[in-house]
């Protein structure tokens, strides 16, 4: 079967106004491009058997709802705008990478990268998400349920990144102007990256965003806000010998 | 890239569908490197029948009926001699001392590249798309408890049979790896200046050579692979595998990827999930990615 040839009847079938897609019947590339569908009829799409399949629901531009049942591979809805994303399942390397705007939710655990260069939108990871959550986010708001791995927000440049368990090594290491606000333990820090006072905003800010990722009741105290020492970055006059 | 698999099986009832669920787990793979692959098979009854002892090799200047022949000659008069054609590889094996059937084959086949012995082992490696290997060594059909398996795409050494993983330089022993080491040159002049042999200019026979190297000097697998930790640079993530045990590491940096998944009845590793997805129960299996520099191992 050719890869780009859309088959409209088979693997598709519209349930109340829930428009579901197999990928055990249909190729990666037939859903995607039916998601990239302007006229999309549905409003909502569940993407059925992932299989741990790469890119499922890459590249999504307008508001919808897209359910995925079960594992993904790498990439799972990168570059998204606008759109809802929900897996029901563990994601691979780089969910969400580059997303612009909308939500992605994942209801397992995230592998390496989660929200990599993000500009905008919220992930939520209800799991553990690994290595390099959040590395250089430019925007984007990332909430894990519970711990990150090694070199978490290395470079993060802008964004909010909340952790409700703890971060592993090398924590913000380069970061710029990202908060990060953790409320376990952080195995170490990186390079430029401190511990903040929590003012008042830092409070608010934090249980909004527990809150948009579903943790209501969260105690905003038990956290501790981190970000940009602001002495890698800058040129500073006492390193004029060094150029 | 590459890819690499493992599966270790816990209940004897799946030991028949081994190779069907291991050949699932190798071609699923090949999208990260299709240019070789091998697999190392634990308890196979037609390559590596109890009793006897297996040594496996590529590159024969015999045919399988002519290294019969010269074997039988070279051995015991009577000696049984088991040559199975799992083409692009030859596995030899007979009842007698694993040494006598390594200094045998040497003899008879001489040009040969060895690339696995011991017993209970047989290791399939070659040139080639995964799929197509996997069909000319019919491993479907293979049996045993445990396999592990690679999917090459070269970066640091030829594509060549003797370029090709698993590397199984130690009686029993086989390793896979995902990553590259940078500092291998180093270590096999170190190793070379101690008297060990290789057979390729790849890096990742360089790791199986230290860990076999350590494990000669009675080190056990945990202590082995945290001296290699210790010792190369580069990445990694690398399976390790013995008739009794297989064990996973990554490099402190763990770029390479790696998912375990366990039930009562296995254990399995792979570079991704999607290479799981085809054995039995994975849908409640207990899931997870190896820690950096922790060294993840089980024991039959």
């Amino acid at each position: 079967m050719d890869a780009l040839t859309p088959h409209p009847t088979k693997g598709a079938t519209a349930v109340h106004d829930v428009l579901e897609l197999d990928l055990a019947e249909r190729w990666l590339r037939e859903v995607n491009g039916l998601l990239h569908q302007a006229d999309l009829a549905a409003d909502e799409v569940r993407i059925l058997h992932p299989a741990g399949k790469h890119s499922v629901a890459v590249g999504l531009n307008k508001a919808m709802r897209v359910t995925v049942e079960g594992q993904v591979g790498y990439y799972a809805a990168g570059m998204n705008q606008l759109a809802d994303v929900v897996i029901n399942g563990n994601a691979g390397v780089g969910v969400a990478e580059n997303m612009m705007s909308g939500s992605v939710l994942v209801r397992g655990d995230a592998s390496q990268s989660a929200g990599a260069t993000a500009h905008g939108g919220l992930l939520v990871v209800e799991g553990d998400a690994a290595a390099r959550c959040g590395i250089s986010m430019k925007g984007v708001d990332i909430v894990v349920g519970g711990s990150i791995g090694h070199m978490s927000a290395f470079m993060a440049q802008a964004g909010r990144l909340v952790v409700r368990g703890d971060a592993g090594e090398a924590l913000g290491g380069s970061i710029y102007e990202a908060r990060l606000y953790v409320r376990g333990t952080v195995a170490s820090l990186g390079a430029d990256c401190v511990a903040k006072e929590m003012r008042p905003e830092h409070h608010e800010e934090l249980a909004g965003l527990l809150k948009s990722a579903g943790f209501e009741s969260e105690d905003t105290s038990a956290y501790t806000r981190y970000g940009s020492a602001r002495r890698l970055y800058n040129f500073h006059v006492d390193n004029t010998d060094a150029y | 890239m590459c890819g690499i698999v493992g599966l270790h099986l816990r209940n004897p009832a799946l030991y028949p569908q081994l190779g069907t669920l291991l050949t699932g787990m190798l071609c699923e793979m090949q999208d990260r490197g299709a240019d070789s692959a091998g697999v190392a098979v634990y308890g196979d009854p037609r390559w590596s029948p109890p009793g006897h002892a297996a040594v496996s090799l590529v590159e024969s200047p015999l045919t399988p009926a002519e290294l019969r022949t010269a074997l039988e000659e070279l051995l015991p008069p009577g000696t049984p001699v088991g040559v199975v054609d799992a083409s692009p590889t030859l596995v030899v094996n007979v009842p007698v001392e694993v040494d006598a059937l390594r200094t045998a084959v040497a003899t008879a086949a001489p040009g040969a590249l060895v690339v696995g012995f011991g017993e209970n082992i047989a290791v399939l490696k070659g040139v080639g798309h995964p799929r197509a290997l996997a069909d000319s060594f019919g491993l479907a059909a293979a049996q045993g408890w445990q396999g592990v398996g690679h999917t090459r795409m070269a970066t640091e050494s030829a594509v060549t049979p003797g370029g090709s993983h698993p590397y199984a330089v130690g009686p029993g022993q086989c390793l896979v790896h995902n990553g590259s080491f940078s500092n291998h040159a180093t270590i096999r002049r170190e190793l070379r200046t101690r008297g060990v042999v290789f057979d390729s200019d790849n890096d990742t026979e360089v790791g199986a050579r230290f860990v076999a190297d350590r494990l000669a000097a009675g080190l056990d697998i945990e202590t082995a692979l945290k001296e290699l930790c210790a010792t190369f640079d580069g990445f990694y993530t690398l399976l390790v595998s013995n008739r009794e045990s297989f064990a996973v590491v990554r490099d402190a940096i763990a770029c390479k990827p790696a998912v375990v998944a366990e039930t009562q009845d296995w254990v399995a590793v792979a570079s991704e999930y999607r290479a799981l997805t085809g054995l039995p129960g994975i849908e409640s299996a207990s899931l997870y990615e190896p820690e950096p520099e922790r060294i993840y191992a089980w024991t039959r």
